[in-house]
């Protein structure tokens, strides 16, 4: 049950010259949902591309199961695809889209029924059998998408930012519908986006993808709460990041002050890399703060306040639902767990 | 597919292409008449070529109808255009149905209705006659250069260049023009090509000892295998590429020219 | 201003080269000219006189060269279109290139090309005089006008097939794979469907000038080979009965009218431009 279904050995993807992927192992074990993340052109969608046997690896192996399929044609492996455009055939109506899959399979016309029947009712479009697909709104194409892969029955179900043309409302409802359609249905997911609140909604782990290399792998709140490098901590959430001095085990120095920690394992006097969450900085008085600076521009943003505070020429970002005048001195204070150290290089995992 | 396979199939076809027009360059430096044997290399159907009168006159008239025609269309048609562009929907229809019907009957039936009407009115077959025709058939294609461009031009570009000072006929030589322009030259390359290709239009609208290439490579070629045909083949064959090659190196993009 | 007016000289020009014609062909079409009195009457003596069976024959057969023609340029062109959508960008712009120029050469050169290999001392007889094979009569005959009818018509085939090819997206191609088709599934499921329009195109574009030739009966048929075409030909210039060439002339038309109606029903793109340009 906890097998790895899919494992990527040194994957490497190379265009033109360019690698685009530069040999990255990970895998995803069964009935997990995994969110690969990171910015345009990281490499996430040609990663997913090459499970699906869209494109074939430069070099290194993807196993199903244990077996290799890094050669195998996309019609021959047991995983299907959401594509991020939906790609539905236009010639064809909507039952014959989703059937189009179980047609091949060669299974009897009364099977196809009954399945595409019961995927129209999981998906909410119930009786949209004989509807074109143009006359769809792009929600409901989303869907009719996720049904055509899903009423295959793969192992594992590849989606390619499949929320990115829907409207905000639209998109968070969503997130809640598939991640509860893949516990529901106990299939394994992998999913690919740019966004990082939709990857910390829906996943069970998320790997995190820079320049076609691995920048952290673990859970949404590992890696929320632990980047472990400056592009982690950048992409996921605000973070203030500051550089610093490692005195020793515990001890830190940054901004002027030196403060307690709770991170350990650097060389003595090590340069190294703060980050602390805005919404970790709660105001004080000036004269019982770790930092004192004065408040320069304050956004209402609906949950809370963003205020950035000029300690001299450093910048602190807070998220509060304080709110502080613009031209107020203010103290700063954090706790000691909530200082995030981190090595100055990034790792490759 | 086998890549193999692939590439002998398209190579079958290009051959099936060029084998032809090959065989007419090659055979054209052929001593002998006949493509069945090469009875040595010889530039003399090249000199019939250019001593034969028939054929210089008929290169003549194609060039001077040509000319003439696509210059007479080009106006007319990108005049119409305009107008046509700007007319409510149904007369607009009406004249697009109209504008189509040169472009979707058969040259023949096109050919044999201004012969008629040239015969009904008792008019002299001749230069004219070919050229009302060729200008007739040419006129359509400038039509449907023109348009689309005009169709791109945002609505309101003249009234925004009026607003701002500029007369009609200023806005139209600032403004639009030079946004129909591309449209216009594409018209009028393909309305000489057309002309210069011409021969069933031209068959039954010409007389008095006019003729174009296309009529006098036909007279000859119904009597049989004139080797002179070769040779004028392969000129035409070398302008043709000359040309395609110039406007090639000069666009970078091919426009599409299903001629 | 003026751009009301500027269509005015075309309306003018079209009404008067267009339009009269082709009401002068219908008109002759139903009249007669009594070759004593030369008086000139309504009948329609000249459709009747097309049914006869010599003429129907005529028809029949432009028919089934031009329908014979178009299946094997679809045959050929399909394959051909496919290699094409599917050659690397830059080398696809040059072979498209190096398959439209045949086109751009002088169509009666062309055919006559084929006059000049098929014909008795032509190469064709030639290289099989040189295997020791029996020599034969390749022009002059059905074979030889359908040979050239492919041979020109070809191009306007594999063109729009070609184009539209290349729109399809390639999404689309993928998701097929992904549920499960293979090549040939892909191709006759998505592919083919999704290129109708092209091949309607195609189709009008073979079949129209194939069926109204007679330049290619004529050159590659022989002095007797008879095309609707050549009928119209031989009515207007060589017999000068007018009448009965615009009866012909009407059919023709009429025919054409006819094709184009039952393809347009199979034309499910919604560019309904003219797609010569």
């Amino acid at each position: 049950m906890n097998s790895k279904i899919i494992h990527g050995v040194n994957v490497v993807k190379e265009f033109d010259g360019v690698r685009v992927v530069d040999g990255i192992d990970f895998w995803v074990k069964q009935e997990e949902f995994l969110t690969i993340l990171g910015p345009s052109g990281c490499g996430k969608t040609t990663t997913l591309r090459m499970i699906g046997g869209f494109e074939t690896p430069t070099s290194g192996e993807i196993l199903f199961d244990g077996k290799s399929i890094t050669d195998l044609p996309p019609y021959q492996r047991p995983i299907n695809t959401v594509f991020q455009r939906y790609a539905l055939f236009p010639h064809m109506d909507i039952y014959e889209n989703i059937a189009f899959g179980l047609r091949i399979k060669k299974l009897p016309e009364s099977e196809v029924r009954d399945r595409v029947s019961n995927m129209l009712k999981l998906v909410e479009l119930d009786g949209f059998e004989k509807r074109s697909v143009r006359s769809l709104s792009g929600g409901q194409q989303q869907r009719i998408a996720i049904a055509r892969a899903l009423v295959n029955e793969p192992k594992v179900l590849l989606l390619d930012e499949p929320l990115g043309a829907l409207d905000l409302k639209l998109r968070k409802e969503m997130q809640y519908e598939l991640k509860s359609m893949q516990q529901e249905l106990g299939i394994t997911f992998i999913y690919v986006t740019h966004d990082q609140e939709e990857a910390l909604t829906m996943s069970d782990k998320i790997i995190i993808m820079n320049d076609g290399r691995i920048q952290q792998i673990g859970s949404p709140i590992d890696i929320y709460n632990e980047p472990e490098n400056a592009f982690v901590a950048d992409f996921i959430g605000e973070s203030n990041i500051l550089d610093g001095i490692m005195h020793e085990d515990y001890l830190v120095s940054f901004a002027g002050g030196t403060f307690k920690c709770v991170d350990s394992g650097f060389s003595r006097n090590e340069n190294i890399e703060v980050v602390i969450r805005p919404e970790d900085i709660v105001f004080t008085k000036p004269e019982d703060g770790m930092i004192t600076g004065i408040v320069d521009t304050i956004k209402f943003k609906g949950v809370h306040y963003e205020m950035i505070v000029m300690q001299g020429e450093t910048e602190w970002m807070i998220h509060s639902t304080d709110m502080v005048q613009e031209g107020t001195e203010v103290g700063l204070h954090f706790d000691p767990d909530e200082i995030h150290i981190m090595k100055k290089v990034k790792k490759n995992v | 597919m086998s890549r193999w396979l692939k590439r002998i199939y398209a190579s079958v076809i290009f051959l099936f292409l060029y084998a032809p027009i090959i065989v007419l360059i090659i055979f054209s430096f052929n001593a002998g008449k006949y493509s069945g044997n090469w009875e040595g290399f010889s530039l003399k159907w090249y000199q019939a070529l250019l001593t034969d009168r028939s054929i210089m006159k008929a290169l003549y008239y194609t060039v001077l109808i040509a000319v003439l025609s696509s210059l007479i269309s080009t106006v007319i048609g990108t005049l119409a255009a305009l107008g046509i562009h700007h007319m409510k929907p149904l007369r607009k229809n009406i004249m697009l149905n109209v504008n189509n019907i040169p472009v979707l009957n058969p040259d023949i039936v096109t050919g044999v209705a201004l012969m008629t009407l040239f015969g009904f009115f008792k008019m002299q077959f001749g230069v004219s006659t070919l050229l009302i025709a060729h200008i007739t058939f040419n006129i359509p294609y400038v039509i449907l250069s023109v348009l689309p461009k005009l169709k791109q031009l945002p609505a309101d570009a003249l009234e925004a260049a009026m607003d701002l000072g500029a007369t009609p006929w200023y806005a139209f030589r600032k403004v639009i023009f030079p946004e129909i322009l591309p449209g216009i030259i594409t018209g009028a390359l393909i309305a000489f090509t057309l002309s210069v290709d011409d021969f069933v239009i031209s068959f039954f609208t010409t007389g008095g000892g006019v003729t174009n290439l296309s009529i006098a490579i036909f007279a000859m070629a119904r009597r049989g295998i004139k080797p002179v045909i070769n040779a004028l083949s392969t000129l035409m064959f070398g302008t043709v590429l000359g040309l395609l090659l110039i406007i090639n190196a000069r666009s970078g993009d091919v426009t599409e020219l299903d001629v | 201003m003026f751009r009301k007016h500027s269509a005015f000289p075309y309306v003018l020009w079209s009404a008067v080269f267009i339009i009269i014609p082709l009401l002068l062909v219908a008109g002759y079409s139903v009249t007669t000219k009594d070759s004593q009195t030369g008086e000139v009457l309504l009948s329609l003596e000249n459709y009747q006189k097309f049914f006869d069976p010599l003429y129907i024959k005529v028809l029949w057969r432009s028919v089934r060269l031009a329908g014979q023609a178009t299946i094997i340029c679809l045959a050929l062109g399909y394959p051909m279109a496919m290699i094409l959508a599917n050659m690397p960008v830059k080398k696809q712009r040059t072979a498209a290139l190096l398959f439209i120029l045949p086109m751009w050469m002088n169509f009666l050169l062309r055919t006559y090309a084929w006059m000049s290999i098929l014909g008795k001392n032509g190469i064709v007889n030639r290289v099989l005089e040189f295997l020791h094979l029996p020599q034969g009569h390749f022009l002059y005959n059905e074979g030889a006008v359908l040979l050239g009818m492919v041979y020109n018509f070809l191009p306007f085939m594999v063109l729009p097939i070609y184009t539209v090819l290349t729109k399809i997206d390639v999404s689309l191609i993928e998701a097929a794979e992904d549920l499960g088709a293979n090549a040939a599934t892909v191709l006759r499921y998505i592919i083919v469907p999704l290129s109708v329009p092209g091949i309607i195109s195609g189709i009008t574009m073979v079949f129209m000038p194939a069926v109204s030739t007679f330049v290619i009966s004529a050159l590659l048929g022989g002095g007797q080979f008879m095309l609707v075409g050549n009928l119209v030909e031989q009515q207007f210039l060589l017999v000068n009965n007018w009448h009965f060439g615009s009866a012909i002339s009407m059919i023709l038309m009429v025919l054409i009218l006819i094709s184009m109606a039952v393809l347009n029903r199979y034309d499910t793109s919604s560019e309904k431009e003219v797609n010569m340009i």
